[in-house]
C-alpha cells in the first residue's frame, strides 16, 4: 500500500521537465507569497491584477524581436502610463475609467499578437504559461529575481509596513509614501515576469493575491502571516502539479484553480470562526 | 532611497523655497534639558493650499515645559499649523524657527486597526528615520522602543496587537512612537477624542509627565475646559485670535472670535460651550 502511494507522489518527479516546474514553483511560491502579502496589506490587489495586462503587449513584443522580457514589460508598463496619464486628462472621462480601458486595450493588443498566426511557436506561452518547458536557464533567471524580490522586500520592511500602518504618519516619520509605492510596483513587475512563463499572463494574479489574501484572514502578525502565505503559494503550486499530470489538465490553470480554490475555502472557514465566536444576542 | 531626517531636511528646503517666508533649523536639544528653552518660534506666519491662505498672522514662542492647547473650528487652521510646524507646508510669510526635532502624535482611528502589527512594531516605526535606509531595527533600536513603551506604562503589552490595543493604550503607543524619536516638540492631534475617562486621566497624566521632562506639548483639542488647566492657549480661527495664559486668554469674547457661530454661550457669564465634529483644517 505505502509503495503505491510512494509511486503515486514521487512517480511525477521522476523526469526532469517535473523537477524543474517543482524548483520553479517554490520560488514562484516564496516571491509570490512574501510579495503578495504587501499587496494585500497596500490594498493593491487590483493593480496586481491588473499590472501584469499593462505589461502583456511589451512581453510579447519583446518575445517576438528576440529582446529581453524585462525590456519589453517595462515599456508595456511605460506606455500604459503614459495612456492612463493622456486618458486622465479628458474631462468626461474619470480616473477608474481610463485605468480600466487602458489596460483592457493593452491585454487586448496583447493577446492579438500573441495569438497571431504569424507569431512562433511559444509566443502564446507567455499567456498561458508552461511551467513542464522550462529550462534550467529559466529557473535560474526566475531564482535570481526571487532573490532580487527577497533582498528588496527585506531591505523596503520597515518602510512597506509604516506605509501600510498609517500613510500620513509615515511621512512624518521619514518615509515617502510615493516611492514607496513606485517601489512595490516595480516589484509586482518583477514578480510578474517571474510568474508569466511559468504561470501565464493570465494566471499571475491568482499566484499574487489568493495566498497572501488567504494567510490574512489568519496570520496574527506580518511574519506570520507571510510564512503562511509562502506556504498556501508552495502547498497550491504543488496540488496543482498534481491535477494537471494525473487529469492532464493545463498546468497554469490548474495552479491558479486549486489556489483559487483554496482561498474560498479559507474565506469560508474564517468566516464560519467568526460566526462561532459572536456572541449571542441577550434574551 | 534617502530617508534623512524628514523634519529637518524639509524644514531646510522649505525655507530656501517659501515665497517670502522663511523657516529656520537650528540648535539641536540634548535630553534632559532645562525647562524653560525655546523651541519653537513662529513670527507672523501664513501658509495655505494652492492660492489661498488657510492660516496667516500665527505668531507665539514655545518653550520646554509648556503644555499649549490649540483651539480653533473644523478648518481653522489647526491642521495647517502642524502641517507648517511639520515642514510639509510652506511658510508663506513670516518666520518659523525650529530648535529641536518634531514629532506627531496622529489620531488613533487614522491608523489601520486590522494591520497585523504588534504595538513594539509601531514605536519601532519611529526609529526609521535615525538609522540607514538599508538597515531593519537592531538590539539597540528595539531596546530604545521598550524604553519607550515602558515610559508609556506599556512595556507589558510590547507584543500586543495594535488593534486589540484599548483607544486610550493605542493613543500611548502613538506617543511611545514619538518619544522614540528623541523630539522635543510633541504635536498631539486631538488626542482625547474617543477616550473613556480613565483613559483620557492617563493621558492627561502622561501629558504632564512629558511637560514636566522637558518637551513641548502642542496639544489640538476642543475641549476648552481642559485647556483652562495647560500652560498656554493658541487660539485660531484663519489667523492666530489669541495666544497667551489660559486664564487671561480664555474669555467668552476670545472664545466667540475664534468659534464664532459653533460657539454656544451659556448664562451671562463666561460659560460657553463648543460645537464641533472633527473634521480637519
Amino acid at each position: 500500500m505505502s509503495g503505491v502511494l510512494s509511486n503515486v507522489v514521487l512517480d511525477p518527479f521522476a523526469q526532469g521537465i517535473m523537477q524543474r516546474a517543482l524548483v520553479e514553483i517554490v520560488l514562484l511560491g516564496i516571491a509570490g507569497g512574501l510579495l503578495g502579502c504587501w499587496i494585500v496589506f497596500h490594498r493593491l490587489s487590483y493593480s496586481a491584477e491588473a499590472l501584469p495586462h499593462a505589461m502583456f503587449p511589451g512581453l510579447v513584443g519583446a518575445a517576438l524581436i528576440g529582446a529581453p522580457l524585462v525590456l519589453g514589460g517595462a515599456v508595456g508598463l511605460l506606455v500604459a502610463a503614459l495612456a492612463i496619464s493622456a486618458a486622465a486628462r479628458i474631462p468626461t472621462i474619470d480616473r477608474d475609467t481610463s485605468i480600466s480601458v487602458v489596460f483592457t486595450s493593452m491585454f487586448g493588443l496583447g493577446v492579438l499578437l500573441a495569438l497571431s498566426p504569424d507569431s512562433p511557436p511559444g509566443v502564446q506561452e507567455l499567456l498561458f504559461g508552461d511551467v513542464l518547458g522550462l529550462t534550467a536557464g529559466d529557473v535560474a533567471t526566475a531564482a535570481g529575481l526571487t532573490a532580487v524580490v527577497l533582498i528588496a522586500l527585506r531591505v523596503l520592511h520597515p518602510r512597506l509596513l509604516a506605509t501600510a500602518f498609517d500613510r500620513d504618519a509615515a511621512r512624518t516619520l521619514g518615509v515617502r509614501p510615493g516611492l514607496v509605492d513606485l517601489l512595490l510596483v516595480t516589484l509586482i513587475a518583477v514578480a510578474t515576469l517571474i510568474c508569466v512563463q511559468a504561470l501565464g499572463n493570465l494566471f499571475v494574479a491568482a499566484t499574487l493575491v489568493a495566498p497572501a489574501a488567504g494567510a490574512r484572514l489568519f496570520g496574527r502578525g506580518v511574519p506570520t502571516t507571510m510564512a503562511i502565505a509562502c506556504g498556501i503559494a508552495i502547498a497550491c503550486g504543488i496540488a496543482g502539479l498534481y491535477l494537471s499530470y494525473y487529469a492532464h489538465t493545463a498546468t497554469g490553470a490548474s495552479i491558479a484553480g486549486v489556489t483559487v480554490a483554496v482561498y474560498v475555502v479559507l474565506a469560508g472557514a474564517a468566516r464560519l470562526a467568526a460566526l462561532r465566536d459572536r456572541p449571542l444576542p441577550a434574551r | 532611497m534617502s530617508d534623512d531626517h524628514p523634519q529637518m531636511s524639509t524644514t531646510e528646503a522649505i525655507g530656501a523655497a517659501a515665497t517670502g517666508g522663511v523657516a529656520e533649523v537650528c540648535g539641536h536639544a540634548a535630553a534632559g534639558d532645562e525647562p524653560g528653552r525655546l523651541l519653537l518660534e513662529l513670527d507672523g506666519v501664513a501658509a495655505g493650499y494652492d492660492q489661498a491662505l488657510a492660516l496667516r498672522d500665527v505668531g507665539f514662542r514655545a518653550h520646554a515645559g509648556e503644555r499649549i492647547a490649540i483651539l480653533g473650528p473644523n478648518g481653522g487652521g489647526k491642521t495647517t499649523l502642524f502641517r507648517v510646524v511639520l515642514g510639509e507646508l510652506a511658510v508663506r510669510e513670516g518666520r518659523l524657527a525650529l530648535h529641536d526635532e518634531v514629532a506627531v502624535v496622529p489620531q488613533t482611528e487614522r491608523s489601520r486597526l486590522d494591520f497585523p502589527v504588534s504595538a513594539l512594531d509601531v514605536v519601532l516605526m519611529g526609529t526609521i528615520a535615525h538609522r540607514p535606509w538599508w538597515r531593519g531595527a537592531g538590539r539597540e533600536e528595539r531596546a530604545k522602543a521598550r524604553a519607550a513603551l515602558r515610559a508609556v506604562g506599556l512595556e507589558d503589552r510590547a507584543d500586543a496587537g495594535f488593534g486589540a490595543l484599548s483607544g486610550g493604550q493605542r493613543q500611548r503607543v502613538l506617543v511611545a512612537r514619538a518619544l522614540v524619536r528623541d523630539s522635543r516638540i510633541l504635536l498631539f492631534d486631538e488626542p482625547f477624542t474617543g477616550l473613556d475617562t480613565a483613559s483620557s486621566e492617563r493621558l492627561q497624566q502622561l501629558i504632564d509627565e512629558l511637560a514636566a521632562a522637558g518637551h513641548v506639548l502642542l496639544i489640538a483639542t476642543h475641549d476648552v475646559g481642559q485647556a483652562r488647566g495647560w500652560d498656554r492657549v493658541l487660539c485660531l480661527n484663519g489667523r492666530q485670535v489669541a495666544f497667551g495664559d489660559p486664564a487671561a486668554t480664555l474669555t467668552a469674547d476670545t472664545l466667540q472670535a475664534t468659534y464664532g457661530h459653533d460657539l454656544l454661550r451659556l448664562g451671562d457669564g463666561d460659560a460657553v460651550a463648543v460645537i464641533c465634529d472633527h473634521r480637519h483644517g
